[in-house]
């Protein structure tokens, strides 16, 4: 288990005054202190980890997110900014000192313009909410995470979310304008605007993905971009996990890149083809998704390409969508991964490093190794084309000595991308989850770097504690484990 | 001024920022020294270069990432993946012409001033394909960010921070950016339009189509205006996308279509703001701004007797005129009134010397900026008075 810092007792003491403070900035029902109303909070997407906030607080304007963290400036209290809950890795775990700032209430779509391509949202507006409010015009909202039906474009700016298509349109950090922005002193600042790249300090690329160690987002002006005429998807089952590895690079090395290039081993393939019947290949040791886009005959000769590169790695099986439903069903199983994986394990931890594409086969027979080691099943799951995998670890919550060993295997698999020359997280966001292993990756010098930073936006460590910086180092006194 | 202090290796330049930190002399940063035009004159007696640390250090054209080092010229990343059929995303430019030099851009230069060509648009800028960096900062500490993977979200995002930072952060001692294939042929779409109001309009039109349009620039002419719209992919591909968007494109005016080397030629002279054709005694500005604010900060530029041409579908108005401070202040009042953001490109010493090049971060933002130029530079070494009046 990952150690949290010790509440700190003056603070606990003095609960009900807090409250109170609290409920007088944000009038109504928007500060919720009662138990049973508190548990929803106390846990995100990483549900192993537990706490219990001091209390929550859903503010419904800039100007009471500002309000609330002025306050906790003043009185010292430490603050969790919250989005829908989805962070896979403890990014909104709470502390049993800390006031959540929840930001759901702030799901207004502010402005949409077409003309200029973008939309200015609140930060509780759902990932897929924009996409929506704008798809009628034929527009969408690049990024897609998988929790994209429930995540807020806040937290997805905090965590720099991903999804399946960043090969072709980026991640968060490389779809938007702007942000409004509050600090723990409770200033508002328009970080960017309604342009690209004005000179000046990249603000805006700081504060993208920094995990609520710097401030709260509360509004968010994202590019909006046209749809292309079409998608369709196929699908080719490997005999090896090498084979399938080298279809990926020449495909690439073809000049060709796909919108979405998905890659499944054996175990993944099962599951999720238990799950959905997306007609998977079950004798496949690897499968791969690809997606490409453009008018019908773009579309056809494209996949056409695509086809004779994988014809040439001699493929088990080879499926091209001749619709849009049959394309819907090969994203079927790979859509339902997680809970195809939750079908048949108890539990399971989502991994999320990052690694160059040329080592997947070394790093797949190492997790391969590391599972029987381990005696726990995994699946792996992971973006072929940038090489960020998802290693889904089965293991069994209700018993501790399984979830010590899958945390364990996680580490390992994490310490192996970093080896590799690759990092702990591609998507997910460090959170609490990963913190301990920044050491893996940074220099202690590197990290202190990284502290003085995130100092100079907060410089009593309130925001986001116990989170992406390990407990114990230069310039975190004020929250070391006791 | 003495010489720069030119070393061979990163120890090199760990070594001559300690010794600076020792002495308390301030550096003026540079790679190729290809930008020294640009922004407010460096308050230094002596210059760091990076120019002498040179060469690709990692290329992976399947893995899509090229590792260099800082003062490798711009010229030998783009010979090393052209030859593999790739390119820098962004189309970085040279700016040669608009600095009077012959020095081509180091990488790390390129990076620091976070420069993109007319490809921005629709692909991301040079610091959105920064995957990761290596700089040294002002206690002569080498510091790494992101890496050499695609997709990375470990720890906070320095690259980002240190790219358009103009060398006041830290020093770039190597980067890794990602790169793509490059398209198989371009071809342009020029429409004839009454005035540049509604050629922003066709760009707008374009940009908002399912075609992918990768370049977007208006251009004014003596009693009209010339939208160009740029399709790049495989050529069947470019072919009937070129198709539709002429038709769709049809009610803006009269259009004529680049082919594939006139197209290419064309915007490599976008990119370098050749069609702007700004004289030597000129001031240039970049006014960003959303796109249809465009053709009014145009407007604004011609009172004053400016020249102007307009990249990223509107968005990106360049302005060539007198330099004085009379015309600053007028194209830094009307950039604000749009609420976008000017910015002094190129002028005389005096100007730049007289006026703020970039516009004033507010009170609270300005605190932060200062604390963020204290925990990377605590004393103050890197590029003094360049941003801002120190």
């Amino acid at each position: 288990m990952i150690a949290l810092p010790a509440p700190k007792p003056d603070i606990l003491a003095r609960r009900a005054e807090i409250v109170a403070a609290l409920q007088a900035l944000v009038p109504g029902d928007g500060v919720i202190a009662e138990g049973i109303r508190l548990k929803p909070y106390e846990t995100d997407g990483l549900a192993a980890y537990r706490q219990v906030p001091l209390a929550v607080v859903l503010p419904s304007s800039t100007e009471q997110v500002a309000a609330v963290l002025r306050y906790c400036n003043e009185q010292g209290i430490r603050v969790v900014p919250r989005g829908a809950g989805t962070s896979l890795s403890g990014g909104a775990l709470p502390l049993a000192d800390a006031v959540v700032v929840g930001l759901m209430r702030l799901n207004t779509i502010h402005q949409i313009n077409y003309a200029d391509r973008y939309a200015v949202v609140g930060a509780g507006v759902t990932n897929i909410g924009i996409t929506k409010a704008v798809e009628a015009e034929g527009f969408f909202y690049a990024p897609d995470p998988s929790s994209q039906l429930a995540c807020m474009i806040g937290g997805n700016v905090m965590m720099n979310s991903g999804g399946a298509h960043c090969l072709k349109y980026g991640v968060t950090a490389n779809n938007l304008l702007g942000v409004k922005f509050v600090t723990i002193e409770g200033e508002v600042l328009e970080i960017g605007g309604t342009y690209l790249d004005a000179a000046g300090y990249d603000w805006l690329g700081l504060i993208t993905g920094s995990e609520g160690q710097l401030g709260i987002v509360t509004e968010v002006t994202v590019r909006i971009l046209r749809s292309a005429e079409g998608a369709r998807a196929m699908l080719a089952a490997f005999n090896s996990i090498e084979i399938a590895g080298a279809a990926v690079d020449a495909i690439i090395g073809s000049g060709i890149i796909p919108v979405a290039l998905e890659f499944m081993d054996k175990p993944c393939i099962h599951a999720c083809e238990a799950f959905a019947h997306a007609g998977y290949p079950l004798d496949a040791e690897a499968m791969l998704i690809i997606e490409v886009e453009g008018s019908i005959a773009e579309q056809d000769a494209l996949l056409a390409r695509i086809k004779d590169i994988c014809a040439r790695f001699d493929p088990i099986s080879l499926k091209v969508a001749e619709t849009a439903e049959q394309s819907l069903a090969i994203w079927k199983g790979r859509k339902g991964a997680f809970g195809a994986v939750g079908r048949i394990s108890p539990d399971y931890l989502c991994m999320d490093g990052t690694i160059p594409t040329s080592e997947l086969p070394h790093v797949l027979k190492r997790i391969g190794e590391m599972s029987d080691q381990y005696g726990l099943k995994v699946a792996n799951v992971f973006h072929a084309g940038d090489g960020n995998l998802h290693p889904l670890i089965m293991f069994d919550a209700n018993d501790a000595d399984s979830f010590r060993r899958a945390e364990a295997f996680g580490a390992d698999i994490l310490k192996l991308c970093v080896e590799v020359g690759g990092c702990l997280t591609g998507e997910h966001g460090v959170g609490v989850e990963k913190r301990d292993l920044m050491n893996v990756q940074f220099h202690p010098h590197e990290l202190a770097q990284q502290r003085a930073i995130k100092t100079a936006f907060d410089p009593a460590w309130l925001l986001n504690p116990a989170k992406v910086f390990p407990l114990q180092g230069a310039l975190a006194p004020a929250i070391a484990a006791t | 001024m003495n010489g720069p202090i030119a070393p061979m290796d990163e120890a090199g330049i760990i070594a001559a920022v300690q010794a600076a930190r020792a002495a308390q002399e301030p550096l003026a940063i540079e790679g190729q020294g290809s930008k020294r035009g640009l922004l407010r004159p460096v308050q230094a007696a002596r210059s760091l270069s990076t120019r002498a640390l040179s060469g690709v250090t990692l290329y992976r054209p399947a893995e899509l990432i090229i590792s260099a080092r800082a003062g490798t010229p711009l010229t030998e990343i783009e010979a090393t993946v052209a030859e593999k059929g790739q390119q820098l995303i962004a189309e970085p430019p040279y700016l040669n012409g608009v600095f009077a030099t012959s020095a081509p851009p180091s990488i790390g230069g390129v990076v620091a001033a976070n420069l993109s060509g007319p490809r921005r648009i629709t692909w991301g800028a040079t610091r959105d394909h920064v995957m990761g960096l290596r700089f040294i900062n002002g206690k002569g500490e080498a510091i790494r960010s992101g890496g050499r993977v695609l997709k990375n979200v470990t720890g906070l995002d320095l690259c980002k921070l240190l790219s358009g930072s103009y060398g006041t952060l830290g020093v770039i001692t190597e980067v890794t950016l990602k790169v793509l294939p490059a398209p198989e042929t371009s071809a342009t779409l020029l429409i004839e339009t009454p005035d540049l109001a509604s050629a922003v309009a066709a760009l707008s039109a374009g940009l908002g189509s399912p075609f992918g349009v990768s370049g977007a620039v208006a251009l004014p002419a003596p009693d009209h205006a010339v939208a160009a719209l740029r399709l790049e992919d495989f050529a069947a591909s470019v072919t009937y996308r070129m198709e539709k968007l002429r038709a769709m494109l049809d009610s803006f005016g009269a259009q004529r279509v680049m082919e594939d080397a006139e197209s290419r030629a064309f915007w490599r002279s976008v990119r370098e703001v050749e069609p702007l054709q700004a004289m030597p005694d000129e001031a240039i500005w970049r006014v960003s701004v959303r796109p249809s604010a465009g053709p009014r900060i145009a407007a604004a530029a011609g009172a004053i007797g400016g020249r102007v041409m307009l990249d990223w579908g509107g968005g990106l108005v360049w302005i060539a005129a007198r330099p004085s401070i009379a015309n600053h202040a007028a194209i830094s009042t009307a950039a604000s009134l749009e609420a976008g953001a000017a910015m002094l490109f190129r002028a005389p010493e005096s100007l730049r010397l007289a006026v703020p090049a970039l516009p004033a971060e507010a009170a609270p933002l300005a605190g932060i900026s200062a604390r963020v130029k204290e925990a990377l530079d605590p004393g103050g070494l890197f590029n003094p008075g360049h941003l801002r009046a120190a």
